[in-house]
Order: C-alpha cells, then sequence, then structure tokens
C-alpha cells in the first residue's frame, strides 16, 4: 500500500517535472497570473534578456493594482505609461491573453481567476502577489512568487519550489450570527500570530470548512499569507464542482467528466500526517476588528484596546506600544465607538459578490454617517455586473456609499486612491500595516457586515447590535 | 547575479518583530521609482520625519550602522506583500546578508534572487548578536561565511548554520536560475506530453 497523502502531497506530485534533490522540485505551472506591477517587471526584464514567454496559451494578464476604481478618471498618465500600457503591449506582443480595463473578464486577478473558470481544483497556479493562495479555496495549490520568479515562470512554465511542511487546521462548530469567513480567519491570525504558519503549506478542514460556500473558503485562504503561510488550501468537492461547472475557461464536454473524476482524488488521505495540527471552535469567535499594525493586533469588537503594561515579554510590548502610538488609540478603552472617517468594501478578501449582498443587506433603508466616505470596490466587472442586477448598486447608492469600478483600490494605495493621513479607515481588506492605504493611514481590518455598520454608525460598532435591530 | 562567499562587515540591529515589505518600500514607491532608486525609499515611513529630513532615531541613520551591510533582524521579516522591491531597496542600501529567526516566506526566496543571504538562526542567538553590535560603539562587526555557513560575531563563538544545498551553490556561483531551468527543456515537455493525456483542460488552447 502507497504512504498516505495529504491534499498538498498530491497535488505536489501531481506537478513535479524534475527533482532538485533536498526537497526541492522543479514543478509545471497550470495558470501563470500577472498583473501591473510585478508581471510588467517581469515580463519586461524577460524581453531585456532576449527571452521569450514559452506557454503563452497557460499566462493570463490583467492590470489590477495600480488602476483608478473612479468611473470619471482617464486611464493614463504616469502610473498607467509605467505598468499598464506596456503589460497591454508586451502581453500582445508575447501572445499573452491581456484583460483590459472595461473589458466584462476585467477585475483583481485573484477574483476573476476563479469567476471565469480559469482556477480549477488541482491546479498549480503563480501570481506574483502574495494573496495568490486564494484560489486554494477551490483546492487549487497556489502561491504568490517575486518578480524574478515570475520571469522565470514565463521564460520556463515551471517554478522551482522546496516543499513545505504540512499544517492543518481543523474547524469545528457554526459560526454565531454576525460572524463571517473573515472573523473566523482574523481570529485564528490573532490566536496563532502572523508567523504562527510560516513556511507551512496549510490546509483548512472540518465540517465548519464543508459547510461554507467557495467564496467564503477563498475569504479564508486569502488570508493564510498573514499567518505567514503562501499555500492555503481547502478540498475541492461537490460545491467547488458547482462552482466551476459552466464557466468561460473551465473544462468542457468529455473533459469535464474527465476532470471531475481526477479532482474526487484530491483529498487527504484519512490516514495522512500533517506536520502540524491546529484545532479552532468557530462558535467562540465573535465579529472581530484590528487595533494595530499586523493582522495578528486583533479582538472581538466587544473587546478593549489591549494594554501594554500587560505584556512581560519586552519586544512584545514596545510592538504594542508602537502600534498603538500608529493607531492613536488608548490601552483599555473599549474598541466599539471608535470615530471613523473612512469605510472601503472590496479587495480581493472580501470583494465578491457574497460579501457585497451581506453588506448590503445591513445597509439597506439605513444612511451612511455624514462623516463618513464610504466606498464600495467590486472586485470584478463579473461582481458588478451580478450585483447590479440584483439592484445591490442602487442599494449601496441610496445609503450614500460610492459604487465604483473593479480594481485592488484602497487595499494597495497603488493607484492614487488613498486614506489620509491620521484617518482612520474600516477596511474588509487584508493588511493594516503602517502606510498600507496611504502614508498615515489607520486601518482597521474587518468583514463586510462589520464595515458596513461602521459606515452607517459613524464609528465602530458591533453588527450583531444593527442585526437585533433589524430582526 | 552578484556571488555571495565571505562577507566582513557592520551589522545594524533591527529587532522589531513583522517587519512588513510595506514598511520596507512603500507601495507608492513601487509604483513610480525605478529598481535602481528604490533605495531612497526604504523604510520610507521610519527613516525620514514628516518634513523629509533623516530621523536620527531610526537605526540606520545611526553612526556606525549607516555603514551596515548585515542586518540583525526579527522574526517575520519581510512579511506580507510579494514585492520584491524591498530586496531591491535593501540591496541598494548596501545590504547583503540579514540573520534573523524567521522571515517572511516570499521576501525569503526572493532575497536568493539577488545575491543577498538571508540567514536563519535560533531567535537566542539572534538576541545576543543584536545586544553585542547595539552595545559595541563603533565596531559592529560580524562576518558571515558562506562557505562554511559559519557567523562569525566579534566576541564569542562561531555559529553554525543550515541553508539549502541548491541556494548556497547558487549564491556562492552567482547563478541564473532560467539559464539552468532551460537546459532542462526536453524533460519539460516531456512532463508537459504525458500531462497533456492526464489532465487535457489545464492546456486548453495551447
Amino acid at each position: 500500500m502507497s504512504t498516505p497523502q495529504t491534499l498538498y502531497d498530491k497535488v505536489w506530485a501531481q506537478h513535479v517535472v524534475a527533482d532538485l534533490g533536498d526537497g526541492v522540485s522543479l514543478l509545471h505551472v497550470d495558470r501563470n497570473f500577472i498583473h501591473d506591477l510585478s508581471g510588467t517587471r517581469a515580463i519586461k526584464s524577460l524581453i531585456e534578456q532576449g527571452r521569450s514567454v514559452r506557454y503563452p496559451a497557460q499566462t493570463f494578464a490583467c492590470p489590477d493594482h495600480t488602476v483608478s476604481t473612479d468611473r470619471r478618471s482617464p486611464h493614463s498618465g504616469e502610473r498607467y505609461a509605467r505598468c499598464v500600457d506596456p503589460l497591454r503591449t508586451m502581453t500582445a506582443d508575447q501572445g499573452v491573453r491581456f484583460f483590459d480595463i472595461g473589458a466584462a473578464e476585467f477585475g483583481i486577478i485573484h477574483v476573476i481567476g476563479p469567476d471565469l473558470g480559469l482556477t480549477v481544483p488541482g491546479a498549480l497556479i503563480v501570481c506574483g502577489d502574495s494573496h495568490t493562495c486564494t484560489h486554494g479555496g477551490l483546492g487549487a495549490l497556489a502561491w504568490g512568487i517575486g518578480a524574478s520568479e515570475v520571469a522565470h515562470v514565463l521564460a520556463t512554465g515551471t517554478v522551482i519550489q522546496k516543499k513545505a511542511p504540512r499544517l492543518r487546521v481543523t474547524v469545528t462548530g457554526e459560526l454565531a450570527i454576525g460572524v463571517t469567513a473573515k472573523d473566523l480567519i482574523l481570529y485564528l491570525i490573532g490566536r496563532e500570530g502572523a508567523a504562527s504558519a510560516s513556511g507551512y503549506a496549510v490546509e483548512y478542514a472540518g465540517p465548519t470548512l464543508s459547510a461554507m460556500s467557495i467564496e467564503q473558503r477563498m475569504t479564508i485562504c486569502n488570508l493564510s499569507i498573514e499567518m505567514g503561510a503562501k499555500v492555503g488550501m481547502v478540498a475541492p468537492d461537490d460545491k467547488t464542482i458547482d462552482f466551476v461547472r459552466g464557466r468561460e475557461y473551465a473544462p468542457d464536454g468529455t473533459h469535464w467528466h474527465q476532470a471531475v473524476n481526477h479532482w474526487s482524488g484530491l483529498v487527504s488521505d484519512d490516514d495522512a500526517v500533517f506536520d502540524k495540527e491546529i484545532m479552532v471552535e468557530a462558535n467562540v469567535v465573535s465579529p472581530q476588528i484590528t487595533w494595530g499594525t499586523s493582522p495578528e493586533h486583533v479582538v472581538g469588537i466587544d473587546q478593549y484596546v489591549p494594554d501594554p503594561a500587560g505584556e512581560s515579554d519586552l519586544d512584545k510590548r514596545e510592538a504594542i506600544l508602537a502600534a498603538l502610538s500608529h493607531t492613536r488609540l488608548q490601552p483599555g478603552k473599549p474598541m466599539e465607538g471608535l470615530h471613523v472617517d473612512r469605510v472601503f468594501i472590496g479587495s480581493c478578501t472580501n470583494g465578491r459578490l457574497s460579501d457585497l449582498q451581506a453588506a448590503a443587506h445591513m445597509i439597506k433603508g439605513r444612511k451612511v454617517a455624514e462623516h463618513v466616505q464610504a466606498w464600495v470596490v467590486p472586485g470584478a466587472q463579473s461582481v458588478k455586473r451580478a450585483a447590479e442586477a440584483e439592484g445591490l448598486d442602487q442599494v449601496f447608492l441610496q445609503a450614500g456609499f460610492d459604487w465604483r469600478q473593479p480594481g485592488c483600490s484602497l487595499c494597495v494605495g497603488a493607484n492614487g486612491e488613498t486614506v489620509a493621513d491620521g484617518q482612520r479607515c474600516v477596511s474588509t481588506s487584508n493588511r493594516n500595516f503602517v502606510g498600507r492605504q496611504g502614508k498615515g493611514s489607520i486601518t482597521h481590518l474587518a468583514s463586510p457586515i462589520m464595515a458596513a455598520a461602521a459606515a452607517v454608525s459613524g464609528c465602530l460598532t458591533d453588527v450583531r447590535k444593527l442585526m437585533g435591530e433589524r430582526g | 547575479m552578484d556571488k555571495f562567499t565571505v562577507l566582513t562587515a557592520v551589522a545594524a540591529p533591527m529587532m522589531q518583530a513583522n517587519v512588513d515589505t510595506d514598511i520596507i518600500i512603500p507601495m507608492a514607491r513601487m509604483v513610480t521609482a525605478e529598481r535602481a532608486d528604490m533605495h531612497q525609499h526604504a523604510f520610507e515611513p521610519w527613516r525620514f520625519r514628516n518634513d523629509g529630513s533623516e530621523n536620527p532615531q531610526f537605526v540606520l541613520n545611526r553612526p556606525p550602522f549607516q555603514a551596515a551591510e548585515i542586518l540583525i533582524v526579527g522574526a517575520n521579516f519581510g512579511c506580507g506583500s510579494s514585492r520584491e522591491g524591498a530586496v531591491w531597496a535593501l540591496q541598494g542600501l548596501g545590504i547583503r546578508c540579514l540573520i534573523g529567526s524567521s522571515f517572511g516566506a516570499i521576501f525569503y526566496n526572493n532575497c536568493f534572487q539577488n545575491g543577498i543571504l538571508p540567514v536563519v538562526l535560533p531567535s537566542v542567538a539572534i538576541t545576543q548578536i543584536a545586544d553585542q553590535v547595539a552595545a559595541s560603539g563603533n565596531s559592529a562587526v560580524v562576518t558571515v561565511d558562506l562557505q562554511s555557513q559559519l557567523v562569525i560575531p566579534s566576541i564569542g563563538a562561531p555559529i553554525p548554520f543550515e541553508i539549502e544545498p541548491n541556494r548556497r551553490i547558487q549564491l556562492l556561483d552567482g547563478l541564473d536560475d532560467i539559464g539552468m531551468t532551460l537546459e532542462r527543456a526536453d524533460e519539460i515537455d516531456t512532463y508537459r506530453q504525458i500531462d497533456k493525456k492526464n489532465r487535457p483542460w489545464i492546456y486548453r488552447g495551447d
């Protein structure tokens, strides 16, 4: 009998082109997604080296980081001249599919991959972006790489990688009302630490994950990198197959049946051994809000700003002090009630249709507080179209939200859209790092419904209270 | 790519945990700065005051650490975004080696792509070296020998470190990944021919 294998082991083994020794392999890349920052740099350096894209049919480009999401903004100027225009030209020269701004397929690369059916279970996917782990929500083996590695993938169709030890996170129990997949993963990062999964490939498993939608699983996998793991995966199941079925680039005809058959084997064997195991009870999680400058700086909305005096480790105490100095919070004060200037609903973490539906449900019939500037940025054109078909755009607009074009927007501060110095933003994105949303900006990470609650209340608010009112 | 063999240089302590790549190079600079100019913006939120002048408190603005080619870093250094600009910014500052207990996984790979050596040591050893260089006045010098895999502090015994053998050779010889992989073009094509039968849906349009 063969050795029991984890999901990660199986997908890894299927992609080994050559064993380079010491656990390092040359792996075949099924999908190479490139965007307007690392992608543009990589393809430029490739061409400068006199090389070309070896397998253009498996390479897909879409600008997302530097693109304005303001409908009135012309798509021109320095950012476009540096990042977007060269990508358009070079991909055309190399025969690579380019999803242009405004095209039906356009959007954040981690949203459009699954939406277009480019992301399928068991595929090996890389992109020069750390949130490539998102695609693991469909059972793909996907991780972020640097620009030099992107150039290697473009030139060779392969990636060099050392196999990681395996970490399984098993989640049991039901999420309470008002608690989302985002809260669960933030809670886990807070409990275990931002470096706790460093070097590991994570598989999320257990009944709570099985009960989740594919979009929720993508939110979970998306934040794997904030726990230190490049890879986060959920084994594909019937829900995954239903999700992929019929999408533009999904397998069709006889290939579909062959694919489904192949995917059904992509589960960790019952007796497979993981290098590390973590258990989480979903029912203990409350709506989360970050207070500091790392995603591990997180508490329940009904909790208080941590007191550095209570921390015995000197380095940790200093880290808390530095974070609180940046976020301008007082130790021991409640998180709830903190005045908010901006709200951002979007990103590859929480910019999908179900995120917008949940936020819209909270907002319907309410108004954004007068002092708050609130944005909804759909993750892709497909998300925007579907939301508009349901009238969600009208719900947001009537409440006083700005309903914007797709893109990375306020998550990344690379597109002219930033939070001003000293402004406090509740954001459904993935990082509250110093300066992430603009110089001097203060970020509080939260779920879409928590962000919606903050927008209408004008301050950090326990979303469960608004839900109570709504019945 | 530059080779890395033995480096004897000033080492600066930067012991905060979770120093992310947004701190090392802010995103706005990733969009507008050329690779060769990124060091001008390295650690921007810490290195400069609001008026643009140097922050005298920041370690790399203080003697002898202005001349540092080695950073002694806290856990999870380089976490966050995959931006290779973080490595280019450090490289432009003259940094050739980082010594820490753990690194952001993508950042770690990016270092090797640019001839920079990230050394992993137990956190006890890191704290010891950091304390030593912080207290050493003008002699904060550490030697890193990749050939014999040793970190040699100015006081105390040499500390051995582990490194993936392939990575070590790559740095010692300054090898180019793409060139090496393209020598395996036949193996890649063979893999694809077989895989195309097993997973034809992956090769649609090919």
